[in-house]
Parts: C-alpha cells; sequence; structure tokens
C-alpha cells in the first residue's frame, strides 16, 4: 500500500511549512506549540465472518498553543491537507487565539514553551492489498462466527514550536482485534504488527479457536463470593486501563481524587511483587507528549510496592511546585509495563489449585475512591478450575475489589512471561501505543453478583 | 463522508479536503474498498435504505451563541468557581462549558437534501472537599440545544454554590447503610439508568450481533418485542427526538430517514427497538430513526437519541412518604454493566436516609446493584411531569472504529422496592 507512505511523506513537508507560515507571523512576546495527528486508515467491521462495513478516514488534526501576555489558549482545527489553501485558516485561528487571551484571565500556572529538543521515527509496515484483505482476514476463518475489527495504515504524531522544537513519530501498522462466537459463548484474540502475515493470522485464530472449544464443557454454576483467581494479561491490561484513569496521576492526589491517595502519603503500602513503569523503549508510542516534551525512556511509578513517583504534567509541577516528569497533562500512563514474576505461565491451572481462571474483564470503574474499590465484569473465556484442571466455563460475574487489597496482600505473584497488548482504541482517531504485563494470581478476590 | 452502495453493501471513505480532487480521491477509496468488500457482505441493501427526505432543522434557541462573546462565558465560569469558595475544606472547583455548534448537509443520489444546524451547550461544575484521607466530590451538569440565553450569572452563582455546600455537607455524613432498601433516583440518576439498562440493549445492531466484539451484545432476543414484561406496568419509554432543546433532537438521522417520536416501551411491555432502516430490514423488527455518526469521519449506526422515561402522577412528598426504610440517591458518579446488559452497579454522589417516609439524614457512598428486568418490574412509584428533569450526555462511546455521541434523556424522580444497597469502605 504504498500511498499510506506518501500520504506520511507528503505531510511531513505540509507540517514543516504550515509551522513554518504561523512562527513568522508571530509578534513580540508570542509563543506557539503546534501539535499534530494525522491518519490514514482502513477500518474495516466485521459481524459472522462477513463486513458490516467499510470506512477509510484521512485526517490531519493541528492543535495551536499559544501563550502571550500570561495568557494561554488553544485551538484546534481539521485540516485538508493542501498547505496553500490551509494557511490562511491557520492564521484565522492564530488571530482567535489573540482575541481570545484578549478577554481571557492570566494563567497563573503557565510554562513558558521551550525547546525540548529534536526526534525523527518512522517506521514503515506492510498491508495487504485492498483488493486481496477481504479474503486475507476471512479464508482462514471459514465456518466460524467472528466479529471484530481491523484497521490499518498510517499513523503519526508531530510537534513543532516557535522555539525550534521539532518531534515527529509515525508508524503504520494494522491490527485485528476480534471474537469468536459460539452461541453466547466466546473467546478474545487480537493480531497486530506491522508487517501482515497470513500464517501468523492463521496461528492466531487457531489459538483463539482452541479456547473457544475449552468453553464447550459444561456451565459451572459459580455463585457470588471470594475466590483465588487469575487475571491473564487481557484481563490485566482491563485493570491496568481504569487504574490509569487517576491513579497515578499528581494533579488527581493534590485535588483529591486519586485513588491511592493512602499510598502517596504513606499510609498504605501495596505488594512487594508489584512494580509499575513508564517504559518507552517498547517503541509503541512517541515518548514526547504532546507539548513536545520529552520524558524518561522508563520512569518507576511503583516499585515492589512502594510509590516513587506520580506522573506529574508540566503544569501540575508549576502549580504544586513539584518536578515536571514530562506526563501528558492527564497524567495517565502511556506505555506502562507490570513487571513480570516468578509463576511459569504453563503451570497456571496447578497454581490456581480451585479457583477462577478469568481471560478478560469487562466495562471497569471506580466504586469508590477513598478504598481503591473497582467494579467490573468477568468477560470471555471464563473457567472455573478444580484441583488444577478446567472443569468448564462460568457465567459472568461482577466483581468489586479494592485494590490495596487485590495488588496489596492477596497478590500471590505474576507470571514469569508476560505480553504485549497494543492500544486498539478508535475514539474520533487511531490511538498508538499499548501495555505490556504478566498474568496474575490473586487470593480471595471478591465477586458481588 | 462520502458513502457508495455498490452490489447491495454500502462502504465510506471519509476526508477533510474538500476540493473536487480531494473529493474525487475519497470516492475512489471508497468504491474500491467496497467492490471488494461487498463480495462478503454481511447483508443485501437497497436504496430502499435511504429515503430521498429533503428538510431543515435548526436547535431552537433565544440568542446566537455567536453573540454570546468569550468574556461573557468566562465570566460566568469566574462567578461560579467563586461561588464555590465557601471553606478551605474544598480542595478543588472546576466549573467549564461545551459549546458546539455543527452543520450538517446531506445529499444524495437518490434524491435527499437535508440540512440541519444543532446549537448544543453543556455546563458542568464540581466541587472536591478533602478531609484527612476523607474526599467527596459533588457535581452539577447542565446540558441541551440552547443558545446564548443560558449564560446567566445569577443562576451559574446559585448552583454552584449550591453544589459546594453539599460537597461539605457529604465529608460530615455517615456512610449509605448496607442492605436492601426502597430506592428514590433522582432524574440525575435515573438517566444514566435508563442509558445504560434500556437504550443500549435495545440497539438493534447489538441484537444482531454488530457489536458483539466491543460493548457487548443483548440479553433482548428479536422474540421479546412484544411480549417481554421489561418493567412494571408504570413504566413508559420513549424515542423522541422531537423535543425542543433536548441534547439529541432532530429532524432527521444520518441515513435521511425522518424522526418522529415512538414507544419502546408501553406499560411496561417491550415494543419496539432502536434500529435504524438498515437493522430493520435485517432483523425485521420495528425500529426509529437512529442512524447517526458521530461526525465526518464515522460511519452511522444504531443510536440512542432521546430516550425518555414518561411521567407518571406523584408528587415528590408522595414518593417520599411511601419508603418505609430506603435511601434517596443523586448524581451518577459510577457505573459498570456487563456485555449482555443484565449486572449493573452505580454509585451515586449523594445519599439520604429515610424512614417511614421522613428524610433523615445525608448519607455518603451510596452505591446499588442489581439485574435488569428485575430491577425495573421493581419500579412502584414515577414522579408526575412537574419533576421531570431533561438530561443527557455528550459522552456515549460505542462502535468500531469507535464513536462518542450525545445523547438526551428526561425522567421524573422514580421509586423502586427492595434494592441492593451499600456504602463505602473506611
Ligand atoms: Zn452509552
Amino acid at each position: 500500500m504504498t500511498h499510506k507512505s506518501e500520504f506520511t511523506h507528503h505531510l511531513r513537508r505540509y507540517f514543516q511549512r504550515a509551522s513554518e507560515a504561523l512562527f513568522k507571523e508571530l509578534r513580540s512576546g508570542e509563543e506557539l506549540t503546534l501539535s499534530l495527528k494525522a491518519e490514514d486508515q482502513l477500518y474495516v467491521r466485521f459481524n459472522g465472518n462477513l463486513v458490516r462495513q467499510n470506512t477509510n478516514v484521512e485526517q490531519i488534526n493541528l492543535t495551536l498553543g499559544y501563550q502571550g501576555g500570561g495568557r494561554t489558549v488553544s485551538q484546534s482545527t481539521t485540516v485538508s491537507g493542501n498547505a496553500d489553501r490551509d494557511i490562511p485558516h491557520l492564521l484565522h485561528l492564530l488571530n482567535a487565539c489573540r482575541e481570545e487571551a484578549r478577554v481571557l484571565p492570566s494563567d497563573p500556572y503557565q510554562v513558558p514553551f521551550q525547546n525540548n529538543g529534536e526526534s525523527y521515527n518512522e517506521f514503515q509496515g506492510e498491508l495487504p492489498p485492498v483488493d486481496q484483505l477481504f479474503d486475507e482476514i476471512t479464508a482462514p476463518a471459514a465456518g466460524l462466527d467472528l466479529a471484530g475489527l481491523f484497521a490499518g495504515g498510517a499513523s503519526i504524531r508531530a510537534n513543532r514550536n516557535s522555539h525550534g522544537q521539532d518531534h515527529w513519530f509515525a508508524t503504520e501498522t494494522f491490527f485485528m482485534d476480534y471474537s469468536l462466537y459460539d452461541g453466547p459463548r466466546a473467546a478474545k484474540g487480537v493480531y497486530a504488527g506491522a508487517q501482515w502475515n497470513s500464517t501468523d493470522w492463521a496461528a492466531n485464530l487457531a489459538r483463539t479457536r482452541e479456547q473457544l472449544q475449552l468453553l464447550s464443557l459444561p456451565q459451572q454454576n459459580i455463585k457470588p463470593g471470594r475466590y483465588r483467581t487469575y487475571l491473564a494479561p487481557g484481563a490485566v491490561s482491563e485493570l491496568l486501563s481504569i487504574l490509569s484513569w487517576g491513579g497515578f496521576s499528581a494533579s488527581a492526589w493534590k485535588h483529591g481524587y486519586c485513588p491511592f491517595k493512602k499510598l502517596a502519603e504513606g499510609e498504605a503500602k501495596l505488594s512487594p511483587l508489584f512494580t509499575l513503569k513508564e517504559n518507552f523503549s517498547l517503541g509503541l508510542c512517541p515518548r514526547f507528549n504532546s507539548m513536545g516534551e520529552v520524558a524518561p525512556e522508563t520512569l518507576t511509578l511503583i516499585e515492589n510496592g512502594e510509590l516513587r513517583e506520580f506522573l506529574v504534567s508540566s503544569k501540575t509541577a508549576k502549580e504544586y511546585g513539584l518536578k515536571s516528569n514530562a506526563a501528558e497533562r492527564s497524567e495517565s500512563p502511556r506505555s506502562p509495563e507490570i513487571a513480570a514474576g516468578s509463576i511459569d505461565e504453563k503451570q497456571i491451572l496447578r497454581e490456581i489449585g480451585t479457583g477462577l481462571y478469568l481471560s478478560n474483564l469487562h466495562y471497569l470503574n471506580w466504586s469508590d475512591h477513598m478504598s481503591a474499590r473497582i467494579t467490573g465484569m468477568t468477560r470471555y473465556a471464563c473457567f472455573w478450575v478444580e484441583n488444577g484442571e478446567i472443569a468448564g466455563p462460568i457465567k459472568d460475574l461482577r466483581f468489586d475489589e479494592s485494590m490495596y487489597e487485590a495488588l496489596g496482600s492477596k497478590l500471590v505473584g505474576l507470571t514469569s512471561t508476560s505480553e504485549i497488548e497494543p492500544a486498539v482504541g478508535t475514539y474520533d482517531i487511531r490511538s498508538v501505543g499499548g501495555v505490556r504485563v504478566p498474568g496474575m494470581l490473586i487470593d480471595d478476590f471478591t465477586f458481588t453478583l | 463522508m462520502i458513502e457508495v452502495l455498490i452490489d447491495g453493501h454500502f462502504g465510506y471513505a471519509g476526508t477533510a479536503d474538500l476540493s473536487a480532487e480531494g473529493l474525487k480521491r475519497a470516492l475512489d477509496r471508497a468504491i474500491e474498498a467496497t467492490r471488494a468488500a461487498s463480495k462478503k457482505r454481511v447483508f443485501r441493501f437497497t436504496t430502499e435504505e435511504r429515503p430521498n427526505a429533503r428538510g431543515e432543522y435548526r436547535s431552537i434557541r433565544q440568542k446566537n451563541l455567536d453573540e454570546t462573546s468569550l468574556a461573557e462565558i468566562t465570566d460566568c465560569l469566574m462567578a461560579a468557581s467563586k461561588a464555590m469558595s465557601i471553606s478551605d475544606t474544598i480542595a478543588n472547583r472546576v466549573a467549564s462549558a461545551m459549546i458546539i455548534q455543527t452543520q450538517t448537509d446531506f445529499f444524495s443520489t437518490s434524491g435527499a437534501e437535508i440540512r440541519q444546524n444543532f446549537d448544543l451547550v453543556n455546563i458542568d461544575f464540581a466541587a472536591t472537599a478533602v478531609r484527612g484521607s476523607e474526599s467527596q466530590t459533588r457535581t452539577y451538569s447542565k446540558m441541551g440545544q440552547w443558545g446564548g440565553e443560558v449564560f446567566e450569572k445569577d443562576f451559574f452563582v446559585a448552583e454552584a454554590e449550591r453544589t459546594a455546600k453539599e460537597a461539605l455537607e457529604l465529608i460530615e455524613a455517615e456512610n449509605c447503610p448496607e442492605g436492601k432498601f426502597d430506592l428514590l433516583l433522582y432524574p440525575d440518576q435515573m438517566i444514566l439508568q435508563i442509558h445504560e439498562s434500556i437504550g443500549h440493549p435495545l440497539e438493534i445492531d447489538r441484537i444482531l450481533g454488530d457489536e458483539r466484539n466491543y460493548a457487548g451484545w443483548s440479553f433482548v432476543k428479536p422474540e421479546d418485542f412484544g411480549r417481554l414484561q421489561y418493567g412494571s406496568p408504570l413504566m413508559n419509554v420513549t424515542f423522541d427526538p422531537t423535543q425542543p432543546h433536548e441534547f439529541a433532537s432532530y429532524a432527521f438521522d444520518d441515513s435521511g430517514n425522518p424522526a418522529t417520536k415512538e414507544f419502546l416501551i408501553k406499560d411496561g411491555i417491550l415494543l419496539r427497538g432502536l434500529g435504524s432502516l438498515e437493522s430493520q430490514r435485517r432483523s425485521q423488527l420495528l425500529g426509529v430513526a437512529n442512524y447517526r455518526s458521530s461526525s465526518w469521519n464515522r460511519a452511522p449506526i444504531d443510536r440512542m437519541a432521546n430516550i425518555n422515561l414518561e411521567p407518571g402522577a406523584l408528587s415528590l412528598e408522595e414518593l417520599v412518604s411511601q419508603m418505609k426504610r430506603g435511601v434517596i440517591m443523586k448524581t451518577n458518579r459510577s457505573w459498570s454493566i456487563d456485555d449482555y446488559r443484565n449486572k449493573f452497579q452505580f454509585g451515586c454522589e449523594y445519599g439520604q436516609w429515610v424512614e417511614d417516609g421522613r428524610i433523615v439524614k445525608t448519607v455518603k457512598n451510596p452505591n446499588y446493584r442489581g439485574i435488569t428486568v428485575d430491577f425495573w418490574n421493581r419500579l412502584v412509584g414515577v414522579g408526575n411531569a412537574d419533576l421531570v428533569e431533561t438530561l443527557g450526555s455528550p459522552y456515549c462511546g460505542k462502535g468500531e472504529p469507535n464513536q462518542v455521541i450525545r445523547v438526551g434523556h428526561s425522567s421524573p424522580p422514580c421509586l423502586f422496592r427492595e434494592v441492593e444497597v451499600f456504602g463505602g469502605h473506611a
């Protein structure tokens, strides 16, 4: 698909030209940061191993971050990609920034833009051509009830500012995020990468199909209660994603709604087995954030159960006199990794003994911030295990459990192997990034419904 | 967004390059992918799923939003923020306004020509009280199709002050007790209950399995329509895109289908699903005009628009007087439900404990859980038309690729008998 690379190539020149046109219009005392998010993607939704909808999306989104007279304003826009036509519109937005700055109060936590350096990373991929894609995906799944989403193409993140900062990150990747259904029973799989390979796709499908076959064992009727529970990497990544919503944010802590407040203030600890860091060496997303600030390659957040540091954006740093670690404004981890442990994954059923094996979780939410309690559902391949053997699938259960306990005294161990779970989010634009997590064995995990 | 129909299959290409070459390039790509995909299409559609409607829509407002200056808006927000500063215990204050003006133009080769203009306002306040390791947040939201007339400073100040006072009240309050109690939900929690346990399970694309790999399937089966006793006979639920000022009102959906009010549930019986013309054709079920895209870069899918619970006859005093031992809950703060939309657990910001028909005290961290059809059959009291509040959400997530869209919901307070209620843990 050569036109994807053309899109990336064209966009690099476009971004340079558009930003220079804006920078040279700046008046004394004004600074500007330009942040770019763009994609050229094909999205295909499947149901019953057939195509429900296919959508090509070519989009370029620009955000102008303006500072002048102590005021901070930002303006975002979607542009056409034709510099001659877009530049007048962008200059108009620069003027809109100036007008808004005139009526806004001054920003007490403004962090003046500076030059956070330059970087250039571009990764090319190989995706099947459009006329073969639908066969490529559906043929190995013949006879299976497959539902899911294919996304493939170029994703770009870039940032330039009026101090000369210049960061560029472009990838060309795909994912096939899917479920196989057998009536109400289902198993989940994700095949992702930069080079589409038919054999790898068929092998990925075969593994998910094996899980689906295990689900045909007799259903086990498990009542709410407390059970020894194994969370497979897919379930751990769901848990990590809700933990990332305020759990590691310095701003949330200072504003009074961080669920790990007790951890921050030394009133509680997690298990010494639990270590969490940001690890940008996974290469899944850029190290620079939307302001172009560059995070350290690795950053330990929790080490052996104790808080090392929260994620701190430059704004929070300014507001509370903390040291910034170039977090995004949301202060959520962008490339988190939970350290692996010592449990041999192949022995996991024996390690569970009698309890639950959960492949995935669903719809998690904080249910009580004070006690760091999270509620959510089991989903997909979830089994009752008896004396080290799978007895059969369970009906979905709701859990409600404090993370101080689940990741604290109740944490039995983590598997020695971990998996990369690529980001499959596509709200407005395809996400970049992912997480790396092992499986997690927890005692007395609480199920309520 | 360009849509093509080739060999019975609809496919799409979105671009922001609206030059003739840009549109041609998008069209070529839509044709290329759609032609290839049509060999594996899920259904054979026709142009009957794209009516050749013509018409216009404009949000009703008293004052144009573009005549409301940023200075006026900022002034209201600063005043609200200041009004929340009533004690050192208030550790954080938020006052925000989101203003959206959208124009959609819809043209098709089958003759449709539709122009719709939306003016949307969403106002949010939040006050967080912190004492020791305890923290309580109270919020206020107002959203709908409005103009600049909502930026009324006195109103901002009054609501913000009440919000902060209630946050302080919560930090003093006892934990919500645990047990099976009567539960009176205020409109700002009812809307979430309606959204998650009525709206989503009734979406016909979910029933058809399109959404199985993302938000999930549905416990509702095609044979349930016309039969299932979804709730008690007091339960009447409508799809109503015709309400002036409600967040998701419109005249046509994004397939060009004219939008009308329809009963989804009448006297507790399930009648109709939330399915577009495409879903209606595939499922042979009754549907509504709800084919909606979140923006120019997404294809339309089955959506909620305005889903409303119709008012009953009771005053607030009459509702409370029916409670022997119970909890009143206001404003959602935590939400979770399974992928078939059965087992839910919801938490609220603010609770009040009721004994023998009288409000006794404020309680914090109120939560409840239940199973959808069982829960709605516990409905024993519905507030009257004076108690109806019209709210909604700008953030309903669904679809692959993902889409976030606005929905409107209105409801009076409703009383449910013997629900599993619990509080926070110390
Ligand atoms: Zn929703």
